[in-house]
């Protein structure tokens, strides 16, 4: 049930592109959105409907940095180490979050599957630096101490989320 | 109309937003209906001043004085002070006033030395109104092109003004669009590269949140010039702002028939619509942006045949930067001499730079072509940050080159720097004091380019990964003395032998590096 539904709105967003296979970027981000992230059977589906190969639709979803074929936590942390952010210590602040929230030999998601974390080239939120992106916000002007509040503050929010939906 | 006599322009940019602007906008709102100031003071919104990492920014008229870091705590204070008592709130004055924060339009004083072409209305106008664009004199070129000009004027007129591409290649827009006029086929395309990726950019993105009605008008008249019928705008997906401006300006101007069909009943049609990347550094390259267009991996094609006569679907395709078509509507206004006026012979005209890294006042500026180094550090960027002193600076972007102290009185145009291997490439400055780490800068740098390169030619990808392994071995001590050489050999071999720029131009941060540090390279070891 659950994939059929999951095939319907890939079908839908392919019809609106008018099943052009020059429109396979758009389509691919529109579909990401929707799951946030590219899930392998979805990809051979869009290969079918717009009559490429699999190996065209996954060329380009491996291509582009903003595809990803994993699914990524709630919460998407994306680290900026570009030159600007990097004179500025980025990775510092990288390894902080990394810390605190033990992701390790290259771990990128957490287990409860509530953070991914991960280094990005340029932002271009340079005036900013050293900044981080967390889903679509961007938080500059970064500290290691400042980045883990952040984090906490998230992690509050969670909790607090949690207890009213499943608490007493 | 109403009379006011106060007005609070709050700048919504990307950065601004961040810190709270459209929170403080509410507060202004909500202060001045409280005292019933409503009708007296307007609060509206603007693009970037310039002036970044400084919290939430705005200036209040007439007195054109700008606070910045302001929070909505301070609001009651401003209007207390500032609107009702006339005295202003000193401690949020930004009192240092490089020249970069001057927004004054008028060519005397302080902005003599800072010409305001392509950032003319950033700062000033509501980004979001094609009436205040109008009112300033928008899409007044591109009335009198399109009603009273030949398309052939149009180039040679752009040609005259000496123009060249600002995404950092320099290449004379007037001779592209030539080409491309000149090519056959009915169908031809402009596109609007806004796919700012060169690590330390974000110019494109400030110019498209404070002007994006500046571009569309660049691309119409870059689209009657050539005779196009469609422009794109390849834009990073990250840039939201940039895309939601656009989007609203896209839809204003098709309102208003200045695109669209038949647009001012002269028979000509022309549309523009924006399409997002997906993130890669290599689309940056002008053929590798069109595989992407097409739906395709973002790998550079061989030239010739070039874009201006085989570009997007095999059609002439004219690509041209967003600073550079940003340019055409003021060129057009006020004539190529006009143009001319500014700059150097060579290369008239004025470039977009933010400077970054360790200065006093990071932030974005428009200064003339020939402007020294030092002039942009020193005068614009408030000199090195903490009072330190001034190590090197990486000038345009992780392809450009690092320059030491004895660059600093170089002009910095196309033609000047290219005597000194170096390059102006997308006008990014970073910055660097004595306490920078220089391997650990070109270690950053070369790990970018292994990851951004496409793996289309082998030089390319195999010559960044044995980079990489390279300087990480540096990095951790682990080196030995001919790594050194053996950088530079392989990154030599890919500037002869890489089949695009991206794998061509390692060569420069790497030999620049080894000019000026070789020594403390070799230390490391």
């Amino acid at each position: 049930m659950e994939t059929i539904r999951k095939f319907e709105r890939v079908l839908e967003i392919v019809e609106q592109n008018k099943r052009q296979p020059s429109r396979l970027i758009p389509i691919l981000q529109e579909v990401q959105t929707e799951y946030r992230y590219l899930p392998e059977e979805v990809l051979t589906f869009i290969a079918t409907s717009l009559g490429i190969s699999p190996a065209k639709v996954f060329g380009v979803a491996t291509f582009y940095s903003l595809f990803t074929l994993k699914p990524k936590g709630k919460y998407h942390i994306r680290v900026c180490n570009g030159t600007a952010c990097h004179v500025k210590s980025s990775m510092g602040i990288y390894k902080a979050i990394q810390k605190k929230l033990k992701l390790h030999d290259g771990k990128e998601t957490t287990d409860d599957m509530l953070f991914t974390v991960e280094t990005v080239n340029c932002l271009g939120a340079c005036g900013l630096a050293p900044a981080m992106v967390i889903n679509e916000e961007v938080f500059g002007q970064l500290t290691p101490e400042k980045a883990e509040r952040i984090i906490d503050g998230i992690i509050e929010k969670e909790a607090a989320y949690e207890l009213d939906y499943h608490g007493a | 109309m109403n009379l006011v006599r106060n007005h609070i322009l709050i700048s919504i940019d990307s950065s601004t937003i961040m810190a709270g602007a459209r929170a403080v906008e509410r507060a202004f709102v909500d202060e001045l209906l409280n005292r019933g100031l409503q009708d007296e003071v307007s609060v509206l919104e603007t693009g970037s001043l310039g002036l970044i990492n400084r919290g939430v920014v705005l200036v209040v008229y007439p007195e054109g004085v700008i606070y910045a870091d302001v929070t909505t705590k301070d609001v009651p204070e401003i209007v207390e002070e500032h609107i009702l008592k006339g005295r202003f709130v000193e401690r949020l004055v930004v009192k240092e006033m490089p020249k970069q924060h001057v927004i004054k339009r008028e060519k005397t004083g302080l902005l003599k030395e800072q010409p305001r072409i392509v950032l003319r209305n950033s700062g000033i106008i509501n980004p979001e109104s094609i009436d205040e664009y109008i009112a300033t004199g928008g899409y007044e070129a591109a009335s009198k092109i399109i009603n009273e000009m030949k398309p052939e004027e149009v180039i040679e007129e752009v040609k005259r003004s000496g123009l060249t591409g600002r995404g950092g290649a320099a290449f004379s827009t007037g001779m592209k669009w030539d080409f491309a006029r000149r090519a056959k086929g009915d169908v031809k395309y402009i596109i609007c590269n806004a796919d700012e990726g060169e690590p330390g950019t974000f110019k494109d993105r400030l110019i498209l949140e404070g002007d994006p009605h500046k571009l569309l008008e660049g691309m119409l008249i870059a689209g009657y010039a050539v005779g196009a019928q469609y422009g794109y705008i390849y834009i990073r997906g990250e840039y939201v702002l940039s895309i939601e401006r656009l989007e609203k300006a896209i839809k204003d101007a098709e309102a208003l028939g200045l695109l669209g069909e038949n647009i001012f009943g002269s028979g000509f049609s022309y549309h523009v619509s924006i399409k997002k990347g997906a993130g890669a550094y290599v689309c940056g390259e002008e053929t590798a942006l069109i595989e992407s267009l097409e739906g395709k991996r973002g790998h550079p094609r061989s030239k010739p045949p070039y874009p201006v006569t085989e570009g997007l679907w095999g059609k002439p395709t004219v690509i041209n930067n967003v600073e550079t078509l940003a340019n055409i509507p003021e060129i057009m206004r006020n004539g190529a001499s006009w143009f001319r006026g500014y700059g150097t012979e060579k290369c008239p005209g004025t470039k977009v730079y933010t400077i970054i890294g360790h200065v006093a006042t990071p932030g974005l500026i428009e200064a003339e072509m020939g402007t020294t180094l030092r002039d942009i550090i020193f005068e614009y960027g408030g000199g090195i940050k903490n009072g330190k002193k001034f190590k090197c600076a990486l000038v345009g972007g992780a392809a450009g080159a690092f320059l030491g102290p004895d660059m600093l009185d170089v002009n910095m145009d196309f033609v000047s720097l290219r005597e000194y291997s170096a390059v102006l490439g997308s006008g990014a400055i970073l910055v660097m004091d004595e306490d920078t780490n220089i391997v650990e800068m070109l270690k950053n740098v070369l790990h970018f380019f292994r990851h951004e390169s496409c793996g289309h030619c082998v030089p390319c990808r195999l010559g960044t990964a044995q980079l990489v392994k390279i300087i990480d071995r540096v990095a951790d001590s682990k080196g030995k003395r001919e790594d050194i050489d053996k950088l530079l050999r392989i990154s030599e071999v890919m500037r002869d032998t890489s089949f695009c720029p991206l794998g061509q131009s390692l060569y420069l941060p790497i030999s620049s590096t080894l000019k000026y540090f070789r020594d403390e390279m070799l230390s490391m070891i």
